[in-house]
């Protein structure tokens, strides 16, 4: 397959395994941001072509995880109602809240729909026009232009029954206040390419002088991570800390300027808790207000309040690189893809979910 | 699924609850018995429809225990208000099926429910096949040294399912794989292939049968990603989605442990069969832990786990 084939060759794996065990001279800790880049690491087993200085750490990449348990309980409130069609993407419905999922709602007769596209959640409220279609607008800059798409294409259909639970995060104050946190031990970054293919890097080159830290657009074959791995120790190695783009075919400096004159158009920047890792400023979206009335947070009276996350889960440390998946005591025992106790077991993209998927009897 | 089956009803009527068949001695008689009920939406799909599934499924499952498929039993239960037209597209597609798998359909029931209860038809059939052989198939029959064959591409059956149930429209339909596969693995008895054991790649795909069959073995399994067969639209689709074709469900697909010294034959017989044409020898059995190791494209390795429920669509 055109596009994946020429990136996943063993051949070319083996020769930057090899310029990268030549190149490396003493430990570097880097993490890649993006869960979707994780899921590949353990799943080619990327990690075993390492020179063992170099240590992966997984970032809070993955939209699933980071979502925040109040988040998930609206979401679950409003799949409750009999008027609302609840609508989302595929992987949100096995997320916890904090006593369901959006699949026993639907067991238990609640309208909630698997979509494609958030398109096609503005096509059930034109067809369903006596019932409240609200979409789960999850996700980073990847997913913004898309849902905010929807939002634009209703306000122009005028529909009255379409909403948006919008929990949008984005990667640059992320990576910024991961750099700032004590006992950071993060040296170098590999950026999440489809986040910059909208958005472009513009704003990582200020982050990466300020904290003297290289940052690596990277894509998501196994060629494209080992790459960006080699291109980030040869900066750390040399004293470099640069923005550089290892995902050129797709990623452009300045992104796309259609996808973002449509997210400023419909979004605004505001600040947004993170599972695991808590409120981070100016690290979400929300939907302006002058598309207020496709709020569903503001439609809708909804009264769930704060929640306690379990105890024993240490997602917040994983995800900001201070330890690893089986260090975790209630890791594959009390917690478990079928039953996560936090953030990072509950998507397949999330560390400790990955880690028990490939490497349980590994570790 | 894996753990309702253990825990509910192996407990309840006990019995072996890991084999697709039952193979039962009567009178110096073996035979097996099998049963599968299909609740398959939507029922017309591209490559086939409930009523031909609903034979290759139960056929498919004595051809696993290495039976020769004799006989089944086909029953229906019935929406209110289901066009005739649909249940004769149904019963003619199922009787073309069973012809072509030289199997009589030999008793049936119908039961009509009220409207809403069911999505238009829902079909049981439990199937018998006698043995042409004395050879024992299953988990305990597997050796180290075996060789593991995978009789064709995976993965069509379920994303044609997947397509035309979210109608996802890719550049050319994917049909689905559904077929009967007796006819080349009695072949392979019947030419003299000491086949160990048989699993067909039905829910979970690939991974959960080797998996299954591993812990039940007790061997470990070592397979080569780039050696098991995936059609190139059926990779698009599941990376579009995100999901594994490893775990993607097939009906017309099984795996085979055979002894490395007949890996060869074995396949040149399957591929005289248009269902099994795509055999090919995935990975071999090893001495160790119950497990199965692959080894992915770049050259590493892993483990590969069951899947705890369904796949989902990605977000991004």
């Amino acid at each position: 397959m055109k596009w994946v084939d020429e990136f996943r060759t063993a051949d070319g794996a083996r020769k930057l395994a090899a310029a990268l065990r030549s190149l490396t001279t003493r430990p570097w800790r880097i993490m890649e941001i993006c869960g979707g880049q994780t899921h590949a690491i353990l799943r080619f087993g990327i990690d075993q072509l390492l020179p063992p200085e170099i240590t992966l750490l997984h970032g809070p990449g993955c939209p699933v995880c980071v979502t925040p348990l109040e988040q998930i309980d609206k979401a679950i409130e409003l799949a409750h109602r009999p008027e609302v069609i609840f609508t989302s993407f595929g992987d949100m419905l096995r997320v916890p809240g904090s006593r369901e999922d959006l699949l026993s709602v639907r067991a238990a007769g609640g309208d909630v729909r698997i979509v494609y596209s958030p398109l096609e959640a503005v096509d059930l409220a034109l067809r369903n026009p006596s019932r409240e279609v609200v979409f789960f607008a999850v996700g980073f800059e990847t997913t913004a232009p898309a849902n905010g798409m929807a939002v634009y294409r209703a306000r122009q259909l005028n529909l009255k029954n379409f909403s948006l639970l919008v929990s949008h995060v984005l990667v640059p104050p992320a990576i910024e206040a991961l750099l700032r946190s004590p006992g950071c031990c993060i040296q170098g970054f590999l950026a999440a390419g489809h986040v910059c293919t909208v958005e472009g890097y513009g704003d990582y080159l200020p982050v990466a002088a300020r904290f003297r830290t290289p940052i690596v657009i990277t894509g998501f074959e196994p060629i494209d991570i080992l790459q960006g791995v080699y291109l980030c120790v040869k900066q750390l190695e040399e004293g470099r800390a640069e923005v550089e783009n290892q995902y050129a075919r797709a990623v452009r400096p300045e992104g796309n300027p259609a996808a973002r004159r449509l997210v400023r158009e419909v979004f605004e920047v505001c600040p947004r808790k993170w599972r695991g890792i808590g409120e981070i400023p100016a690290s979400g979206l929300r939907l302006r207000d002058s598309y207020a009335a496709f709020d569903a947070e503001r439609k809708f009276a909804l009264n769930t309040g704060a929640v306690e996350e379990a105890p024993q889960c240490i997602s917040g440390l994983i995800l900001q690189g201070l330890k690893k998946p089986h260090e975790c005591g209630a890791f594959g025992v009390q917690c478990t893809p079928e039953r996560p106790l936090g953030a990072t077991m509950v998507s397949s993209e999330g560390a400790c979910s990955a880690y028990f998927r490939y490497k349980r009897t590994h570790v | 699924m894996h753990d309702l089956i253990r825990k509910m009803f192996a407990t309840a009527f006990g019995g072996q609850a890991e084999t697709d068949s039952a193979v039962l001695r009567s009178a110096g008689v073996r035979l097996a018995f099998t049963t599968d009920s299909f609740v398959v939406r939507p029922l017309f799909f591209p490559g086939g429809d409930i009523g031909s599934l609903a034979v290759h499924g139960t056929v498919n499952d004595l051809a696993m225990a290495g039976a020769t498929p004799h006989a089944l039993s086909a029953g229906y239960i019935l929406e209110e208000g289901l066009p005739m037209e649909t249940l004769w597209r149904v019963v003619s597609s199922m009787a073309q099926a069973a012809r072509s798998a030289g199997v009589a359909i030999v008793t049936g029931d119908t039961k009509v429910v009220e409207r809403g209860k069911c999505d238009g038809v829902y079909i049981n059939t439990a199937g018998v096949g006698f043995f042409e052989h004395d050879q024992q198939v299953g988990p305990e029959a597997i050796r180290a040294g075996d060789a593991i064959i995978v009789s064709g591409d995976l993965g069509r059956h379920g994303m044609a399912i997947m397509a035309s149930r979210e109608g996802l429209e890719f550049e050319s339909a994917i049909e689905s794989d559904s077929a009967s596969v007796a006819a080349p693995v009695l072949e392979m008895f019947r030419r003299g292939i000491h086949v160990h054991c048989l699993r067909d790649l039905t829910r979970g795909g690939l991974a959960s049968a080797l998996v299954e069959l591993a812990a039940s073995s007790g061997h470990e399994f070592v397979v080569e990603e780039t050696s098991i067969g995936v059609r190139e639209d059926v990779r698009a689709a599941c990376e579009i989605l995100g999901f594994d074709p490893l775990y993607v469900a097939n009906e017309g697909r099984f795996v085979a442990f055979v002894p490395a010294e007949q890996a060869g034959a074995a396949i040149e017989i399957l591929r005289e069969f248009e269902v099994s044409a795509g055999a090919a020898r995935i990975g071999s059995v090893q001495n160790g832990g119950a497990k199965v190791l692959l080894r992915s494209a770049i050259g590493a390795t892993r483990v590969v786990d069951m899947l705890s429920g369904e796949q989902l669509p990605r977000i991004c």
